[in-house]
C-alpha cells in the first residue's frame, strides 16, 4: 500500500521496557455484560469537575447527559447504563482520593436515550460537527484525558497543517488501541475525517509503532480510499506515543516548551480511540460512556481485551476475567510506566482507563531508594533532554527557582527515568512533588 | 493488601549492584594477567587488598549509619582498582594503609558511595605515592624479564634517562608494552587485557566511549606532534598510549560514574582534559606518570563541567512548517 511508510526518524532518549504484549494482543475485543452498578466521578477529565443534573432516585438512561460540563475545560458526563441514581457523594477515585460521583444502580436492561445521528456528516458545516463531540463530553481516550472538543478549537492566530493520529500504545501490555485498530479500522479512519473536517485539516497521519504491524495494514487498508491519510510504522521506543515525542518523529518538529502547545508546531494529535468515540458522537449520537480496555498482568486469570462502561467497578471486571492469583501484590489503572497504583479494587474505570494490571510480587517493583552513583542512565533516557538526577536533587533541596530554570515544568512524567535508575531512585515521583509545589508557588504570585 | 507506590512500575534488571558486579567481571582479565606476570605476589596484593577495602567499608559504614550496603560490591571494585595501582611487591602495611585512605578520606567523609568527588582509589595511589615513593615506584621485573631486580617502568626510564635508554630497555617490541611484558604496577602493565575487560563493559552499556576515546586520543594526539617535532626528544605516541597506567585510567578509572560528568558532551571535555594533563605531566612533569593525577584534576571539575555541560533541551528547534 502506497500510503503504508517506515521511518526509522525518532526522538531522542526514550528507554526499551519489556513489551509484555503477548498476553493480550491477538485476543479479539470481548463486551462486558452490563454491570449492576456503576461509580461515574464527576472528574475523570483534565480541568473543572462536571456538574451534576440529576437527582437521587431519578431513572436514568443509557447515554443520558447526568452531568452537565463546567466551563470551557471541562465535558458534560453520561449514565451508562440504565438504572436508578441510587448516590451523589464522595466515592474512591483510582487517583488515590475520594472524589464526588454519581452512582446508578441497574435495573438490567440497556435502554438507550434516544439519539440524534447524522446521516452524511462530511456534507455538513462544522460547527454541528463540533456541538456533537462537545455534547459527547469525549476526552483524550489515550490516557491523558484532556477535553477533546478544547483540541478541536484552535485560537485564530494558530496555523495549522497537520492532523496527527497516535497509535502507538507505547506502554507495555496495553493492546487496546491494537485491537481497534486491528478491529474497527473503518470507524477509526470515519473519525479521522470528521476530525480533518473539524479542523479544516487536509492532511492527516497516523503513527503507529513497528511492533503493531497488523494494526498498521489494517488501517492502511481502511484508509486506501482517502489520499490524504497516511500511516507512517515508526521505532517502538518508549514514549513514542507521547505527543511531543510522536511530533517530533513524525514531522521533525519540537513543540517549544510550556505554556507552547502542539497547536505551536502546527499540528493536533488526537488518539485512535478518541477517533472511534467522535465518529460515534458525530455518526451514531452515542455519548463517551464506553471504551475498550486491556486486562493483563501475570496475576489474573485471563488477560482480555474488553468493552467497558464508563464507572464499571474494578470487582466486576476481575470477575469476569477468571479472577486474580493468590500472589496478586499490585493493581496498576492506566499503563505499568504512568498508571497509577490502585489502592482497593472498589474504584471504577474511568472514559480515559485504558488498561488494568495485576501484577504480582515477581513484577511488581518497590522503590528501595539508594544512593544516586551518577551513572547518567536517566540523562540519556528522558525524551525532553533534562537532567532528572539534577532534579531530583534540586527538589531534595527544595530549591525551587532552580528547579524551574532546569525545566522541571517541562517534564512529561513518562517515567524513563525512573525506569533506568539503577540505584531504583522514583526520580519521576520527585520532579512530579517538584512541579506541585511549583505549580502552587505561581498560583501564590 | 495491595502494595501501592509511585510509577513507573517497571525497571530495567540492572541496579547498582549488577553495574558493580560487571565492572568486576569486566576487571577479570586484567587480574588474570597480573597473575600471569607477578604470580602469587599479584593474588597476595590483590586478596589483601580487597579484604581489606570490604572490612574498612563495613566499619565505616556503621560508624557513620549510612545506610548504604555492604553487598554492592564497590568496595570491591575500589580493592581491584588500588591493588591494580600498587608494585606487586607492596608490604601488607601499605596494603592496609592505601584500603584505609581509598575507603575513609576517598569515599566515606563524603558519605559514601555516590557522593564521592574524587576517585577512591586514586586518592589512596597518590597519598601513597607522595607520602612512601620509593616503595611505589620499585617494581618487582615480570616472571619473563631476566633478574627478579626491581626495576623502572619504561615511563620512569624515559624520564630519567632518556629516550635512548628507553629503547635499548624495550628491545624494539612494542608487543611488551601491549601485552604488559614490562614493569610497572599490578593492572596497568597490560594493556590489551585492560581492554579485553573494557570491551565487556561497553557491551553491557555501562561504560560509553567518550572518556576514554577522549583521553587516549588527546594523549595520542599531544605526544604526536611532539615527536612529528623532535622525534630524538620524545617518545613516539604509540609508545605514551600504550604506556604507564593510561589504559587502566582511561577504561576503569576515569569512567566512573560517580566522579565524572553525565552528560556525553560533559565527558568528552573531561576526557580531553585528562588526555591534557596526562600529556603534559609525561612530557614536563616531575612525574614520569601522569594518569592518576589528571584524572583527579578533572574529577575536581566534574560539578563546574555539569554545570555548564547539560543535555539539550526539547523544544528548542523552532522549525514551524515543512
Amino acid at each position: 500500500m502506497a500510503h503504508l511508510v517506515r521511518s526509522s526518524k525518532t526522538f531522542y532518549g526514550g528507554v526499551h521496557p519489556a513489551e509484555y504484549k503477548g498476553a493480550s494482543e491477538h485476543l479479539p475485543i470481548e463486551i462486558l455484560p452490563l454491570p449492576h452498578k456503576v461509580v461515574l466521578p464527576l472528574s475523570q477529565h483534565l480541568g473543572a469537575p462536571s456538574a451534576p443534573c440529576v437527582k437521587v432516585s431519578d431513572t436514568v438512561k443509557t447515554g443520558q447527559k447526568i452531568a452537565d460540563a463546567a466551563g470551557f475545560i471541562s465535558v458534560p458526563l453520561h449514565a451508562s447504563i440504565t438504572g436508578t441514581v441510587t448516590a451523589i457523594g464522595a466515592f474512591p477515585h483510582p487517583n488515590g482520593r475520594r472524589m464526588e460521583a454519581i452512582v446508578i444502580e441497574g435495573n438490567g436492561t440497556d435502554e438507550k436515550e434516544p439519539a440524534m445521528s447524522m446521516h452524511d456528516p462530511l456534507s455538513l458545516d462544522n460547527s454541528p460537527l463540533k456541538q456533537a463531540v462537545i455534547a459527547a463530553g469525549i476526552v483524550g481516550l489515550g490516557g491523558a484525558a484532556f477535553p477533546t472538543h478544547v483540541k478541536l478549537s484552535p485560537p485564530k492566530e494558530k496555523t495549522l497543517d497537520l492532523l496527527i493520529i497516535n497509535g502507538c500504545e507505547c506502554e507495555p501490555y496495553l493492546t487496546c488501541d491494537n485491537r481497534i485498530m486491528i478491529e474497527q479500522a473503518d470507524r477509526i479512519v470515519e473519525g479521522i475525517r470528521l476530525l480533518k473536517k473539524i479542523l479544516c485539516l487536509k492532511k492527516a497521519v497516523v503513527g503507529i509503532e513497528n511492533n503493531k504491524p497488523e494494526a498498521a495494514q489494517s488501517l492502511a487498508k481502511a484508509s486506501a480510499a482517502d489520499p490524504e491519510i497516511s500511516v507512517i510504522v515508526i521505532k517502538t521506543k518508549y514514549p513514542q506515543g507521547g505527543e511531543k515525542q510522536l511530533i517530533k518523529s513524525l514531522t521533525g518538529r519540537e513543540v517549544p516548551p510550556p505554556p507552547a502547545l502542539p497547536m505551536d508546531a502546527g499540528v493536533v494529535v488526537h488518539n485512535v480511540a478518541t477517533c472511534i468515540a467522535v465518529r460515534d458522537a458525530v455518526v451514531d449520537g452515542t455519548p463517551c460512556y464506553q471504551r475498550v480496555l486491556t486486562v493483563s498482568g501475570d496475576a489474573i486469570a485471563t488477560p482480555k481485551n474488553l468493552l467497558v462502561r464508563n464507572g464499571t467497578l474494578l470487582s466486576d471486571i476481575i470477575a469476569f476475567c477468571g479472577g486474580t492469583a493468590p500472589n496478586l501484590k499490585k493493581v496498576v489503572i492506566g499503563g505499568p510506566m504512568m498508571g497509577i497504583a490502585a489502592v482497593t479494587i472498589d474504584v471504577p474505570v474511568l472514559k480515559a482507563t485504558s488498561g488494568l494490571l495485576f501484577l504480582s510480587e515477581k513484577c511488581a517493583i518497590s522503590y528501595a531508594e539508594s544512593s544516586c552513583i551518577r551513572c547518567g542512565s536517566c540523562v540519556r533516557a528522558c525524551p525532553m533532554g533534562l537532567a532528572p538526577s539534577t532534579l531530583c536533587g534540586l527538589v531534595k533541596k527544595r530549591r525551587w527557582d532552580s528547579l524551574k530554570e532546569e525545566g522541571a515544568l517541562e517534564c512529561i512524567e513518562c517515567g524513563s527515568c525512573a525506569y533506568s535508575c539503577p540505584a531504583r531512585i522514583p526520580l519521576v515521583q520527585y520532579i512530579k512533588i517538584g512541579k506541585a509545589e511549583l505549580n502552587a508557588r505561581a498560583r501564590k504570585k | 493488601m495491595l502494595a501501592v507506590g509511585p510509577s513507573p512500575h517497571l525497571a530495567r534488571s540492572d541496579d547498582t549492584q549488577r553495574i558493580m558486579l560487571s565492572v568486576v567481571i569486566a576487571l577479570v582479565p586484567a587480574i588474570a594477567a597480573s597473575i600471569v606476570f607477578f604470580g602469587f605476589d599479584s593474588i597476595r596484593v590483590l586478596a589483601l587488598t580487597i579484604a581489606a577495602c570490604v572490612v574498612f567499608e563495613k566499619v565505616f559504614l556503621k560508624l557513620f549509619k549510612n545506610e548504604g550496603r555492604i553487598d554492592d560490591w564497590s568496595a570491591v571494585v575500589t580493592g581491584i582498582l588500588l591493588a591494580f595501582n600498587l608494585p606487586a611487591s607492596s608490604p601488607w602495611w601499605l596494603i592496609l594503609t592505601g584500603s584505609l585512605v581509598a575507603m575513609l578520606l576517598g569515599k566515606h567523609i563524603y558519605g559514601g558511595l555516590g557522593h564521592n568527588p574524587f576517585n577512591p582509589a586514586l586518592i589512596a595511589r597518590i597519598f601513597l605515592l607522595i607520602s612512601w615513593p620509593t616503595c611505589m615506584t620499585s617494581f618487582p621485573k615480570t616472571r619473563f624479564m631476566a633478574d627478579g631486580i626491581s626495576s623502572a617502568t619504561p615511563l620512569g626510564i624515559l624520564k630519567t634517562d632518556g629516550l635512548a635508554k628507553l629503547q635499548a630497555s624495550l628491545g624494539g617490541s612494542p608487543f611488551n608494552l601491549a601485552l604488559g611484558n614490562v614493569p610497572g604496577s599490578l593492572g596497568e602493565i597490560s594493556a590489551l587485557a585492560i581492554f579485553i575487560g573494557a570491551l565487556y563493559l561497553f557491551y553491557k552499556g555501562y561504560i560509553r566511549w567518550h572518556i576514554p576515546a577522549a583521553f587516549i586520543g588527546t594523549v595520542f594526539a599531544f605526544t604526536g606532534i611532539f615527536y612529528l617535532a623532535q622525534p630524538e626528544t620524545y617518545a613516539s605516541p604509540v609508545f605514551h598510549v600504550f604506556a604507564g597506567g593510561l589504559f587502566l585510567g582511561a577504561f576503569f578509572m576515569a569512567t566512573d560514574m560517580v566522579t565524572t560528568p553525565i552528560t556525553s558532551a560533559g565527558m568528552l571535555l573531561f576526557g580531553f582534559g585528562c588526555g591534557l594533563i596526562t600529556s603534559v605531566i609525561r612530557l614536563w612533569g616531575g612525574y614520569p606518570e601522569g594518569v592518576a593525577f589528571s584524572i583527579l584534576i578533572m574529577n575536581a571539575f566534574t560539578p563546574l563541567i555539569d554545570r555548564y555541560v547539560k543535555p539539550a533541551r526539547f523544544g528548542k528547534i523552532k522549525s514551524r512548517k515543512p
